[in-house]
């Protein structure tokens, strides 16, 4: 219990509170490069997703793809990219772009997969009620399928950015920022307190994004469809799977 | 770096032992792992299964555990348990809670409730039903999670490295890879653990055929 006063004595010093090295610092470079990776995830896989679940073709194709991808460690993907990386942009190779890379491909799956299953989940008799009612597909899918699908696309969003979150700390090993920094650093100097201090912060700021998304995903559930609450908050949309690597 | 190339074959075929040495450690330790949070899972899950009211309470403490990133679960040990095998076997397992207990669960949830009658009618016991009645007919949603649980904990061994060199398996080669700016050691580790993880999720599918012969019938997609 010593050193779990310790590290929080050390989170409570202001010098840890400034400076380049400083925790609003690490928690911008952390946060940010999350942001970044989930939203290109996203622009990439919610349009296949909602193109595939829609018309119900090529989902077998995306999602074994996806699932593919999922078994390429994001710790492999990020040292994969490095010596292309390193050649390409001497100034960003290091750091920054076999990051976002491995974050960004880390993401896709979990959008991708849950979009299309969201999709397909949605009764088709619902669907075919609203094509006799006259709807365009656009219709059918903005104003049918999207709202009705969307808790199960969100919950794919949310298992993305948590593993996102999560798996960035690997992010330090290739120099990047991010709260990674003090527990690469904290290993490397022998400095137990900025090591816990590390765990700590990344840990909370994963749990607090699965808390904010499942909160987000309740909030979602179309109005008509509510029910009485039921599930934890950590219960996962489907096909779910951690990162390997994260 | 420019004009070297990304792998350098020489190095490789020098250094085949080590690699297979590296490669037997990374598969030994992911198979303890898997083992051992096999083990406990199923006893979560048969516990859940008999009282339902566990269940929410397991599945909301393994989410959690799982939603931390496993270099800071990692870390987090060392100052506790020091560089031993149990530091890194111990996140390893944890991390395969919440999909294993899911998985069985849901597995044994699956089993119809006119089955289980019919055993009830033809005088099985509960034990025995349990094991020739309800266990084979979890099967397929089992080793579903033993699929996922296996290519995600050979994944992570190799985040295990950067604690220490003494349990990475593959993961000390692109650690090493990194540390000299030598290509060679990233790609052999990466790809090897690449493959190892694609090797484990066709042998549970094996597996899973071998045991579930009945199914053999209807093939569909996976």
């Amino acid at each position: 219990m010593e050193i779990l006063a310790a590290t929080l004595a050390w989170l409570a010093d202001p010098a840890h509170w400034q400076g380049p090295d400083g925790i609003p610092i690490r928690f911008v470079e952390h946060g940010s490069i999350s942001v970044i990776a989930v939203v290109v995830a996203g622009a990439v896989a919610l349009p296949i997703g909602l193109w595939t679940g829609h018309t119900g073709r090529g989902s077998l194709l995306a999602v074994n793809a996806a699932n593919i991808g999922r078994a390429v460690p994001s710790y492999a993907v990020l040292v994969m990219v490095l010596p292309i990386s390193l050649q390409l942009s001497p100034s960003y190779g290091l750091d920054v772009i076999p990051t976002f890379v491995a974050m960004t491909l880390l993401a896709i799956p979990p959008i991708l997969v849950n979009t299309d299953a969201g999709l397909r989940e949605v009764d088709r008799d619902l669907v075919e009620a609203a094509r006799g009612m006259g709807m365009s597909e656009r219709q059918v899918l903005g104003r049918v399928e999207i709202p009705l699908a969307l808790p199960v696309i969100v919950g794919g969003i949310r298992t993305a950015a948590v593993q996102v979150i999560a798996t960035a700390t690997l992010g330090a090993v290739v120099a990047y920022g991010g709260f990674g920094r003090y527990i690469i650093d904290g290993i490397a100097r022998n400095d137990d307190e900025r090591l816990l201090a590390g765990v700590l912060l990344v840990a909370g700021f994963a749990i607090l994004t699965e808390l904010g998304f499942a909160a987000l995903q309740r909030a979602l559930v179309s109005p008509g469809l509510r029910r009485g609450g039921s599930g934890s908050p950590f219960q996962e949309p489907a096909e779910m799977t951690r990162a390997t690597g994260g | 770096m420019t004009g070297r190339p990304l792998v350098d074959w020489g190095w490789v075929v020098g250094h085949l032992d080590d690699i297979a040495l590296a490669t037997l450690q990374h598969l030994g330790i992911a198979a303890l792992a898997v083992g051992a949070g096999f083990a406990v899972s199923f006893g979560l899950a048969l516990w859940s299964v008999r009282d339902r009211r566990v269940y929410g309470p397991i599945t909301a403490i393994s989410g959690i555990l799982y939603t931390i990133p496993s270099l800071a679960l990692f870390a987090v040990l060392v100052p506790f348990t020091g560089l031993s095998v149990v530091t890194v076997e111990i996140p390893l397992v944890a991390y395969t809670l919440l999909i294993l207990v899911r998985n069985i669960v849901a597995g044994f949830d699956a089993v119809p409730a006119d089955v289980l009658e019919a055993a009830n009618g033809m005088g099985y016991t509960r034990g025995q039903r349990l094991l020739q009645v309800e266990l084979p007919l979890a099967i397929p949603l089992i080793i579903a999670g033993l699929r996922l649980a296996s290519v995600s904990t050979i994944g992570l061994v190799t985040v295990g490295s950067l604690i220490g060199d003494a349990f990475g398996g593959l993961g000390v080669l692109i650690k090493d890879g990194i540390a000299a700016f030598f290509p060679t050691k990233i790609y052999v580790g990466a790809a090897l653990s690449v493959a190892l993880a694609f090797g484990a999720d066709i042998a549970f599918i094996r597996l899973q055929r071998a045991l579930t012969p009945w199914a053999r019938a209807r093939i569909s997609g996976r």
